[in-house]
C-alpha cells in the first residue's frame, strides 16, 4: 500500500477562486521527503485537451509532481482539482476511475500476464464488474476494446504473448496502450520515449499527435526533439520549483533555459 | 511469480473448439483412473490415501489460490479449514453432546462455510496490509492465537480433547464414511474445487488477482482497489479449505487442537510448494507425495533399521531439495522436462498438462 497511515491532511490555499473549467489545477503542491522537499508550492493549471510538457534536470521533481498528481504520493501541502473537482487526498484508484491515467518511467506492467490480459485489466479497472467471476465471452465488449487498443499501438502479433517476454521498446508501446483505455481526459507521459529507437520514437509522435483533441496530457521528456513537437506550451522546473513558462519556441529559445538544462549536459 | 500457463482466451473463430475437445488426452486418461480406482484399489487406498491426498489437496489448493495468483502466502488456510470442521463438530451432532448442538445438517453445512468464510476475511483484511514475509508471520500468528484458543477454551472448542463421533449425514441412504462412497464425494469435491479455480484465474476477478500479484502499484493507476481484491480472495479461497475441512472431520470423525496445529499449517505449505504453486494441479500432487510418504516411509525405514517417527525427515529432505532444484516444485520440474524434449524433438509435445 503506497498510501501512509495517517497521511497529514493537505493545507487548502485559496480555494474559492480556482477556475473549474481547467482540467488539472494544481495550487500550491509541496511534498516533503523528511526535511527534504521534492517539489515546494508547485502552482498550474492545464486547460482540457492541452497538451503541455514538463522539463527539467534530474531531480527537478517531475515524477514527485506525477506521483502526487496520480495520489501514489498525498502532498505534504497544496491542493490538486482535476475537472473541478478536489482529488487531493482520493486513492489513485479513484482519480483514475475520473479519466486520469499515467505511464511509467520504467515500464510497469503486468509480467506474467499476456499482452491482450494487461490492456483487457486495464480496459477492466476503469469499468463495472472488476470482481465478477464469469469469464467474458468472445464478443465481449471489453475484449474487443482491448484488441482495438492492442492494435493502436502495433502489438497484435504479440497479443497472446507473456509480457516479460517482449522487447523493451515493446513494452514501451504497451504502457501507450494501458494508458488509452477506457475513456481517458488526461494522461500523464513519464518519459514515454526513454530507450526507444529512432524508428520507435517516430511512432510514438505519430500516437501522440493523433490521439484525440479532446485528450490533453502532460508529458517528462528529455528529448526535446520529441518533447517539443507534440506540445503547445512548456513548464520548465529547476530544483522542485516551477521556473519558466512558455511556448514550445519561446522556452528552447531561453538563454536561461538553455544555460540551465539545454547546455547541462543533456542532449 | 510468472504464470507458465495462459490458456489462449482469445481463439479466433475458425480453430473454436468445444470446451471438451480441448481437453487433453491424459485428463482423459486421469478422470478414467480416477472414476474407475474403486474396481480395482482397496478400501485403505480409498479412503486413507486417496481421501487425505483429496482433502489436503484442496488446502492446499486454497493456498495456492492466494500465493500463486495473488502473491499472498498465507499460512492461515489449514485454520480456515479448522474452523469450518470446528464448525461442523459445534454446530452439529459429536459424541460431545454438553457442547454440540445437533442441528440438522442443511443448517450446519452452510453456517460452516459461512462462519468459515468470516474468519478468512476479517484475517485476510489483517494480513493484505502487510508484504512478504510480514504476511506469513501474521497468518502464522492467527494460526497459532486460533490452535491456543481452542486447546484453551472448553466452552466451545471443548479444549485439549476437541469433538470425537463427528459423523457426515446419511443422506440418500448411503454412509458417506464407506470407502468406496467417501472416495467419491472427496473426488467429486475436490474435481469441482479444482474447476473453480481454473475457471476463476481467466474471469476478471482471477486476472486482476494475477494483476495485483505482478505488479499491485500499476493496479491501483488502472482503477483497481488493490485490498477489495486482495481480502476477497481470501473470501473466495475459503471455500476450498473449507470443503476440505469439512471432509477432514468426517474422515476422522473427530476434531482436536492437534488437528489444526502450526505442524498441519505447515504441512499445507509443504504440500503447495512440493507440488508447485503455479498451476491449481500441483497442491494436489503434493498431496499424493506427501500422504504417499508418511504411509509407506515408516515401512522402508524399518527396512534400514531407523525409527518408524523418523518420516518427517524424508518429507524435510524431499522438500529441501525441491526448494532447491526446482521452486516451481514437481510441476515445474514436468514443464521444463518436457521444453527440453520439444526442443530436442519439435514433433514432440502436444497439449498442455
Amino acid at each position: 500500500m503506497n498510501a501512509p497511515v495517517n497521511p497529514p491532511r493537505p493545507v487548502a490555499l485559496g480555494s474559492s477562486h480556482v477556475s473549474a473549467g481547467n482540467a488539472l489545477e494544481l495550487r500550491g503542491i509541496t511534498k516533503m521527503f523528511g526535511a527534504l522537499a521534492a517539489i515546494s508550492d508547485v502552482t498550474l493549471s492545464v486547460r482540457p485537451g492541452e497538451r503541455r510538457a514538463v522539463l527539467g534536470s534530474n531531480g527537478a521533481g517531475k515524477t514527485t509532481l506525477f506521483n502526487c498528481i496520480t495520489g501514489d504520493f498525498l502532498p505534504t501541502a497544496g491542493l490538486i482539482r482535476f475537472f473541478g473537482e478536489d482529488v487531493t487526498v482520493f486513492p489513485p484508484h479513484e482519480r483514475i476511475r475520473r479519466g486520469l491515467r499515467r505511464t511509467y518511467q520504467i515500464s510497469s506492467l503486468f509480467a506474467g500476464l499476456s499482452v491482450i490480459d494487461n490492456v483487457y485489466l486495464a480496459c477492466r479497472g476503469v469499468s463495472r464488474n472488476r470482481f465478477s467471476l464469469i469469464r467474458p465471452r468472445r464478443d465481449d465488449a471489453l475484449v474487443h476494446a482491448a484488441e482495438m487498443l492492442v492494435e493502436a499501438v502495433h502489438l497484435s502479433a504479440e497479443k497472446d504473448r507473456l509480457v516479460g517476454e517482449l522487447a523493451y521498446g515493446q513494452q514501451r508501446q504497451l504502457e501507450i496502450a494501458l494508458a488509452l483505455s477506457g475513456a481517458p481526459r488526461f494522461i500523464l507521459f513519464d518519459e514515454p520515449a526513454a530507450g526507444l529507437s529512432p524508428t520507435e520514437r517516430r511512432d510514438l509522435v505519430s500516437i501522440l499527435t493523433t490521439l484525440p483533441a479532446h485528450i490533453g496530457y502532460i508529458i517528462i521528456e528529455h528529448d526535446m526533439d520529441v518533447a517539443l513537437r507534440v506540445v503547445e506550451s512548456v513548464t520548465m522546473m529547476h530544483n522542485g520549483r516551477i521556473f519558466k513558462e512558455g511556448g514550445p519556441e519561446e522556452i528552447e529559445n531561453d538563454p536561461e533555459v538553455q544555460e540551465l538544462y539545454l547546455g547541462g549536459g543533456h542532449e | 511469480m510468472a504464470m507458465t500457463d495462459h490458456a489462449p482466451r482469445f481463439v479466433n473463430r475458425a480453430d473454436q473448439k468445444l470446451w471438451f475437445e480441448r481437453i487433453p488426452a491424459p485428463w482423459w486418461a486421469l478422470a478414467v483412473v480416477l472414476l474407475f480406482l474403486p474396481v480395482v484399489a482397496n478400501t485403505f487406498w480409498l479412503f486413507q490415501i486417496m481421501g487425505w491426498t483429496f482433502i489436503l489437496g484442496m488446502i492446499g489448493l486454497s493456498l495456492m489460490f492466494l500465493a500463486g495468483y495473488g502473491g499472498m502466502v498465507s499460512l492461515l488456510q489449514m485454520t480456515v479449514a479448522g474452523v469450518a470442521g470446528y464448525m461442523v463438530a459445534i454446530l452439529g451432532t459429536s459424541g460431545t453432546v454438553t457442547v454440540s448442538l445437533g442441528l440438522a445438517w442443511w443448517i450446519v453445512l452452510p453456517a460452516a462455510f459461512l462462519v468459515a468464510a468470516f474468519f478468512a476475511t476479517v484475517s485476510g483484511a489483517l494480513a493484505v496490509r502487510t508484504e512478504g514475509i510480514y504476511t506469513i508471520m501474521i497468518t502464522l500468528a492467527i494460526a497459532a492465537a486460533f490452535f491456543y484458543f481452542t486447546r484453551q477454551n472448553y466452552t466451545i472448542f471443548n479444549g485439549y480433547s476437541g469433538f470425537n463421533l463427528v459423523l457426515p449425514p446419511q443422506l440418500f441412504g448411503v454412509n458417506w464414511r464407506d470407502p468406496v462412497p467417501f472416495y467419491y464425494l472427496s473426488l467429486v469435491l475436490a474435481a469441482l474445487s479444482y474447476g473453480a479455480v481454473v475457471y476463476v484465474s481467466r474471469s476478471p476477478f482471477g486476472l486482476a488477482l494475477q494483476g495485483v500479484r505482478d505488479n499491485p502499484r500499476r493496479m491501483a493507476a488502472l482503477g483497481f482497489n488493490v485490498t477489495a481484491h486482495r481480502v476477497a480472495a481470501y473470501a473466495l479461497a475459503s471455500i476450498f479449505a473449507s470443503a476440505g475441512g469439512i471432509l477432514l472431520v468426517w474422515q476422522n470423525a473427530q476434531i482436536a487442537p492437534g488437528t489444526i496445529g502450526i505442524p498441519a499449517a505447515i504441512d499445507v505449505l509443504v504440500v503447495a510448494v512440493v507440488g508447485g504453486m503455479r498451476r491449481p494441479l500441483g497442491p494436489f500432487i503434493g498431496a499424493f507425495i506427501y500422504v504417499i510418504l508418511q504411509v509407506f516411509s515408516p515401512d522402508i525405514l524399518g527396512f534400514f533399521g531407523f525409527s518408524a517417527e523418523r518420516f518427517k525427515l524424508i518429507i524435510g529432505l524431499g522438500f529441501l531439495a525441491i526448494v532447491l532444484f526446482s521452486p516451481d516444485g514437481v510441476l515445474g520440474l514436468w514443464d521444463r522436462w518436457r521444453a527440453r524434449r520439444r526442443q530436442q524433438d519439435p514433433q514432440a509435445g502436444g497439449g498442455a498438462a
